[in-house]
């Protein structure tokens, strides 16, 4: 063991390269995206066009805000899945204060559009605390508790509404999901942001620190004295909050709330995530390998539509090159650990 | 049975390694049907490997092991060796969530004519079963709802059921009162006298005097007695346990530093209480001593250490760091005042195994290594190359993951996270447990120096060795503290106080 130790030492130690620093695993999808866009650059000769690449962009913003917040749970050990559900509820129900006219499924009361995206918060801060009460002291199962907890909130959208979309909703509400700062979508800026401001929390921030310890070991972490209940349950509620962001952005973009928004995002949502390194076990992963993980689905996706496939024949594709990644970044990634 | 079969279980030659380490050299053990066979030895003596093996968890490198007169199954035929050999160990080995009915006939049900399992024969047959042995439980409760001595019996019913003769027993008074020992030993008595035999290993020795005709005693790897009890006294068997280290402690020791100037008070521990473990105990180390704490697994003697280290509030007492008392059950709050604690099983409540060395060092500083939180990645690498250097750690660098280090180097990262808050009060349980020669002398070398820059350190230990670094071993036994050894004591002495035989 100490031989071999040595041996290493002497390899690795002169001058850490960018690969041995990111540890390999975060940058594997790097060429694999490379190919997608090579690709992409023959089939369309639309697909370079820098609208294009916007566009994409700005389609995987939500998603990417979403995978963040699954990151940050999976990371802790644990799982939520009901952040589908939260983007559609919470902009649903802010949209139903604000919306005055009863006849096109309003509430009738009115509130302002700044009250409204102060709603849609709101409303995910309280799911996430509902979450994180409910796994950490109640100790429940988080997979069964948030998967109880994402058919609750989709028939709460639903029963709101009675299946309607809402729609002329006030300017502010929808301004974050529409507007363009410097002539790119303020979406992509906010993604990009909090991207860099989870990766910098996660990997410099004691706080993130905490979250990887607990997701590693928390028997190990309780004894270390990190404060592993209280961390676990802020995680809980920074997911939900994460997801009522992505709700209030996805509908700026369409400008209205249809009752299934969100619907089916969480499988995407799970395969960007673990394609990008993130580990189902906890403790594992890295936010920079979940971004590429959603970069490399939005891309997907977008070559599929341009290439014609047949749109029924999209989703089979899709996941047929989502366990491929699977397998490539297994092959070509680090042996898992015990 | 054949004239052959005389020999319930046999060893011969054995030799086992794990990875480069051999733990058992040239062993041998013969027991003859119907015998009451004991197996002693101090913790590492390789009791443990040597069951393994009789009961096919793995396999010898070298040797034959024989069961009823024929060499043992393959370890894949899992039935073959459940028919000839049943073990009964200190953790749970019952399913849960089925009933004790579905527990005693696991994977031997009665069949009805369709092969499927006949609910009615298998409840008639418990009851029959259950009835037998005096167990007052109904067969549909669920398993987790037993007590541990129904436990125990519902496992030994189950061997026998099984058709096995030869049961082994691994420390089953563990968790006994004195009352459900008897009731155990009575039925013991019982199936011996029906021909069936058993392996009984425990810490308590005066146990094995009540119930056992013979003894194998192992040191270090090897069979170092066979014999009668009846032909070994007490002092005989601990002696031979304890090997040839007659009057050592001190001898042991390293440099002889026991600067009597600093008396100051350094950790004070008085009344703790706590129910069912812990009876006002009162312990003082003072700054620059080393104090072991020695005792057997339950005896109470870990439930100090996590009482020291926040992780336990105790029912009544103090703790007292440098004369100023602590709040109680708090980790955070116990940091704060000056403790550094080294858990146990540092795979269980240590290590982060996925994590760098360096996150591994400096978890429980991180807020000192940056403002609001941040941590700066410049001064938690000088911090982590520094403490590499100084605790020896073998690595690549600081950015390996700990799960790739030896056992020796993670635990030096153990220690070395306590140690990287300078604490005033340094706590470790079983500090070079599962660790190589080489790295036990760095370990005690560094225990040695935080001592000798003036921590009150705390060994919380049964091992010899670990207990040869301190100035003063105290003896734990069934939550009390019964013993106190100064510097020079005789190892057999304190093997006798751990045991209970004072």
């Amino acid at each position: 063991m100490t031989n071999i130790s040595l041996e290493k030492a002497a390899i690795a130690r002169p001058g850490q390269s960018l690969f041995a620093r990111f540890r390999l695993r975060e940058l594997v999808l790097i060429p694999v995206i490379a190919v997608v866009i090579v690709i992409g650059s023959f089939v369309s000769s639309s697909f370079l066009m820098p609208e294009n690449l916007l566009n994409i962009l700005q389609q995987s913003s939500e998603l990417s805000i979403l995978v963040i917040a699954q990151s940050l749970i999976l990371i802790c050990g644990k799982f939520d899945l009901s952040l589908e559900s939260t983007v559609g509820i919470a902009p649903m129900f802010a949209a139903w204060l604000m919306i005055s006219d009863v006849s096109i499924g309003g509430s009738g009361i009115g509130i302002s559009g700044y009250a409204g995206i102060a709603v849609v918060l709101a409303t995910g801060l309280l799911i996430g605390l509902i979450n994180g009460l409910l796994v950490v002291k109640l100790r429940l199962n988080a997979f069964i508790t948030t998967l109880a907890m994402l058919i609750l909130l989709r028939g709460i959208t639903l029963g709101i509404t009675n299946g309607q979309t809402l729609f002329d909703l006030p300017e502010e509400f929808l301004y974050l999901g529409n507007a363009k700062w410097l002539g790119i979508p303020a979406s992509i800026w906010i993604a990009g942001l909090l991207f860099l401001f989870f990766g910098l929390m996660m990997r410099y921030h004691r706080i993130g620190r905490a979250i990887y310890a607990i997701g590693g070991n928390p028997e190990a972490a309780r004894v270390a004295g990190i404060p592993v209940e209280r961390i676990t349950l802020g995680v809980f509620i920074m997911g939900s909050l994460l997801a009522s962001l992505a709700g209030l952005l996805l509908t700026g973009r369409i400008a209205s709330v249809v009752s299934s928004q969100g619907q089916n995002m969480i499988f995407y949502v799970f395969a960007a995530s673990v394609i990008g390194g993130i580990s189902l076990n906890g403790g594992q992963g890295r936010i920079i390998g979940a971004l590429t993980g959603v970069l490399l689905l939005g891309l997907l996706q977008n070559v599929l539509t341009l290439s014609q496939v047949a749109a029924f024949w999209i989703d089979a594709c899709y996941g047929a090159i989502i366990l491929l990644a699977l397998i490539i970044t297994r092959l070509s990634g680090e042996t898992p650990r015990a | 049975m054949s004239a052959v079969e005389t020999f319930a279980a046999e060893a011969h030659g054995i030799n086992k390694r794990f990875g480069p380490i051999e733990v058992l050299h040239d062993v041998g053990i013969s027991i003859p049907v119907g015998d009451a066979r004991a197996l002693v030895g101090r913790n590492g003596a390789g009791k443990s490997t040597l069951v393994g093996l009789l009961t096919g968890l793995y396999g010898a490198n070298a040797g034959e092991i024989r069961l009823g007169g024929r060499p043992a199954p393959s370890l894949g035929d899992r039935q073959g060796w459940r028919e000839r050999v049943a073990c009964v160990y200190q953790r749970w080995m019952v399913i849960p969530h089925l009933t004790v009915a579905e527990n005693l006939f696991l994977n031997n049900q009665p069949r009805n004519g369709l092969g499927l399992v006949d609910s009615r024969r298998l409840r008639e047959e418990s009851i029959a079963v259950l009835d037998d042995w005096g167990l007052d439980v109904a067969p549909d409760l669920d398993a987790w709802r037993l007590t541990v001595e129904q436990r125990q019996i519902v496992e030994i019913a189950r061997a026998l059921l099984q058709g096995s003769r030869f049961i082994i027993l691994d420390e089953p008074t563990a968790e006994l009162e004195r009352r459900e020992v008897n009731r155990l030993f009575e039925r013991i008595r019982g199936l011996q006298e029906q021909g069936v035999t058993f392996l009984y290993i425990s810490h308590h020795l005066e146990e094995i005097y009540e119930i056992c005709r013979t003894v194998t005693v192992m040191r270090d790897g090897r069979v170092v007695a066979d014999a009668r009890l009846d032909d070994l006294p007490k002092d005989r068997l601990v002696a031979a346990m304890v090997g040839d280290f007659a009057a050592s402690g001190a001898g042991r020791k390293s440099g002889d530093s026991a600067s009597k100037a600093q008396m100051a008070p350094g950790l004070d521990i008085g009344g703790l209480t706590l129910k069912d473990s812990l009876e006002d105990i009162n312990l003082s180390v003072h700054c620059g001593e080393c104090v072991g704490l020695a005792g057997l697994a339950g005896s109470g003697k870990d439930k100090i250490a996590e009482a020291v280290a926040g992780l336990l509030a105790p029912d009544a007492g103090t703790i007292a760091i440098h004369g100023t008392k602590t709040p109680l059950g708090d980790v955070g709050a116990m940091r704060a005042a000056g403790v550094g604690y080294v858990a146990r099983d540092r795979h269980v409540s240590g290590l982060f195994p996925l994590m760098s060395i360096g996150d591994n060092l400096t978890t429980t500083v991180l807020p000192k290594l940056g403002p609001f939180g941040f941590v700066s990645t410049g001064r938690q690498s000088d911090m982590v190359d520094r403490q590499i250097a100084e605790l020896g750690i073998v690595a690549t660098s600081g950015s390996q993951p700990i799960g790739e280090l030896s056992g020796g180097n993670q635990q030096k990262a153990m220690v070395g996270r306590a140690l990287a808050s300078d604490p005033k009060v340094l706590v470790l349980a079983a500090p070079t447990q599962g660790v190589d020669i080489a790295s036990k002398d760095a370990l005690y070398r560094i225990i040695n120096a935080a001592r000798d820059r003036g921590m009150a350190v705390l060994v919380v230990s049964d091992d010899l060795d670990e207990l040869a670094i301190c100035d003063r071993v105290e003896v734990i036994f069934r939550g009390r503290l019964t013993r106190s050894f100064a510097r020079g004591w005789n190892d057999q002495d304190v093997v006798a106080a751990i045991e209970g035989l004072y």
